[in-house]
């Protein structure tokens, strides 16, 4: 089978999630990239040496600077002539573009795999993760996307696949980007910590989080997450959420303060490896997947804890 | 303008839904049912531009079984002036919910197709960007914020990086996320008054749609279940165990 990987990118860089599901994708058969963008042949450079890759379909063109679905899926739908599979990471980029595309082909989208079982076989997760299903796709085509805490990381170096220019449709027409606020930050990214420190409606306001969370997360070399009240409270930015409609996460230590684990949360981060839990109310719902708890009231145990980190 | 709101009937998002032993799905008997959380959100932001003037009329239309009446009640009953049942016992796919949906689009002709994101039983979040991919036209999901600039919208999206702000011609398709607004409750009144709105019966078949699923689902099982571990005494005690992992 041959399969096409969206690259995940921001015209510099090849984002990790790519690295994930190029591992799917080799589950699958040969790997070609698509790297659409705006003057990014650097991208593509880049993505030419993740180990295993083939051929990197080079897009270079202003309608694909800002990864706009209505001049992307049409570029990808045009590619999957000569392709079997369309592979892109479960991001919000991904999501944006591959049912845009799966409609364009006229196959469903099997949306966020966890296992490549078979050839057409997947297991993706519903329900908030409450029930796993194993699908098959009876689609000539296949379009999927995939759960980057799933599967391990193509190495991003090693490769020396060919890279080819090609041409799309360009622009559609019927959007265009206006602008993106984004928070500059020099801590890891949640999707790739190693430890992550998240905050709960508990923490009263943004700025009681900033003191109790964030010295916390820096002694700890951490990436700050936070639960979806603390996000709607507004304590901190909407990327920060961890859950079912946040990010899917997986570090090695996730430590939740302040935080009831409802389901929808616990849908984001019941994969960690560790999950340690402070939360006053020995009965939280959290405890019962926390490998490590501490009953106890986080405005003294937290200072406590950053002290004698 | 018109609006056009899609609304699905789920499991409550306050059930714990429980996998059947024998591993054919989820089992919805005597299970609460509500209106898909994110629907709620994209009825509630319709209802709110028909509030500021942007909006005259506010479809409601499910695909499902004769119950998603209920469903589209509650929506007559938030403020929706008249709904449309597709009726479908059997479960309809992404796909194909996007192709009825796109029926029902031309028969509408609405300016704005209004949804949620993403659906808690399926959690598949692709019918909108399917249906906006069917019809043509631009979508913006993961909304957070909607404003009608004439023939144009601007949608806020919530994307990894932060908000994303984008322009788009319409007719668009918009899917609402949690944060676009905070849905109000039906009021009694409301609830009664919803009773006689109009509802309109019909089948995929009404606009020559095939609802085969092309994805079989040959097992669903359960999570790997995760133990709870232990509980420490003391803030010294956990500060043993962080170093103990290496991360300290
Ligand atoms: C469709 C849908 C999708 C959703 N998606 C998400 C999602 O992606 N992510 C998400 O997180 N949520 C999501 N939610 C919301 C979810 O259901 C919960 O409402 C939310 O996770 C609760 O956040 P919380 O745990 O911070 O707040 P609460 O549930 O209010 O919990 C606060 C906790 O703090 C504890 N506490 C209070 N004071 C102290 C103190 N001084 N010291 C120690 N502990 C204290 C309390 O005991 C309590 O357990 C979603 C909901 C819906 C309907
Ligand atoms: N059977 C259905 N009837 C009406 N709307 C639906 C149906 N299925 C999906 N939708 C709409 O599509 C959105 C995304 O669903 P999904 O792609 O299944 O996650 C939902 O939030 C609804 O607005």
């Amino acid at each position: 089978m041959k399969t096409l990987v969206l690259v995940e990118h921001d015209n510099a860089v090849v984002k990790d999630a790519t690295l994930a599901t190029v591992t799917a994708a080799a589950k699958l058969g040969e790997v070609h990239l698509l790297v659409a963008g705006k003057g990014c042949r650097a991208v593509a450079d880049a993505a030419a040496k993740i180990a295993g890759v083939g051929k990197v379909h080079l897009a270079d063109d202003g309608a694909y600077e800002h990864q706009l679905a209505e001049n992307v899926a049409p570029l990808v739908a045009g590619l999957m002539e000569h392709h079997d599979a369309f592979l892109a990471p479960a991001t919000t980029t991904g999501k944006n573009i591959a049912p845009r595309v799966a409609a364009l082909l006229d196959v469903m989208q099997v949306s966020e795999i966890i296992a490549v079982e078979g050839e057409r076989t997947f297991k993706r997760p519903i329900y908030a993760g409450n029930a796993i299903a194993t699908v098959e796709s009876t689609d000539p085509k296949l379009v999927i996307t995939v759960r980057g805490t799933a599967f391990d990381k193509a190495a991003a170096e090693g490769g020396s696949g060919s890279i080819e220019e090609v041409s799309g449709p360009g622009d559609a027409g019927l959007s265009s980007f206006v602008s993106l606020d984004a928070e500059a930050s020099e801590r890891p990214e949640l999707t790739s910590a190693r430890v992550i420190v998240s905050g709960g409606r508990a923490l009263k306001d943004g700025e009681t989080f900033q003191q109790l969370i964030i010295p916390l997360a820096d002694k700890l070399n951490a990436a700050v997450g936070a639960s979806r009240a603390a996000v709607d409270a507004g304590y901190v930015p909407n990327d920060y959420q961890v859950g079912q409609t946040g990010k899917i996460v997986a570090p090695e230590v996730y430590i939740a303060v302040g935080i009831s684990g409802a389901i929808q949360h616990l849908a984001g981060m019941k994969d960690s490896k560790v999950i340690v839990a402070i939360n006053k109310d020995e009965d939280a719902p959290i405890f019962q997947v926390a490998d490590i708890g501490l009953v106890a009231d986080l405005f003294q145990a937290v200072p406590e804890l950053t002290a004698k980190l | 303008m018109k609006i056009l709101v899609p609304v699905k009937r789920v499991i409550d998002y306050n059930v714990r839904p429980r996998v059947k032993p024998d591993g054919s799905g989820v089992d919805l008997a005597n299970v609460k049912m509500s209106m898909n959380p994110f629907d709620e959100i994209a009825v509630e932001e319709a209802i709110r531009l028909r509030e500021k003037g942007a909006a005259t009329e506010i479809v409601a239309v499910s695909i499902g079984p004769a119950k998603a009446q209920e469903t589209l009640r509650t929506a007559l009953a938030m403020g929706a002036d008249r709904a449309i049942l597709v009726q479908c016992d059997d479960e309809v796919e992404p796909l194909a919910v996007a192709k009825i949906l796109k029926g029902v689009v031309e028969e509408e002709q609405p300016g704005m197709v209004l949804m949620g994101k993403q659906a808690i039983d399926d959690d598949s979040n692709q019918t909108g960007q399917m249906l906006a991919a069917l019809l043509g036209r631009p979508q913006g999901t993961f909304a957070s914020k909607v404003e009608i600039e004439g023939d144009h919208v601007s949608v806020t999206r919530e994307v990894d990086g932060g908000l994303e702000t984008v322009r788009l011609a319409m007719p668009a398709v918009v899917t609402a996320d949690l944060r676009l607004n905070e849905p109000r409750y039906a009021s009694l009144p409301n609830i009664m008054k919803a009773k006689s709105k109009p509802l309109a019966n019909k089948t995929p078949a009404d606009y020559g749609v095939d609802t085969t699923p092309r994805l079989r689902v040959t097992h669903v099982g359960e999570p790997p279940v995760r133990q709870a571990g232990q509980k420490v005494g003391s803030v010294d005690e956990l500060v043993e165990k962080l170093k103990a992992l290496g991360v300290a």
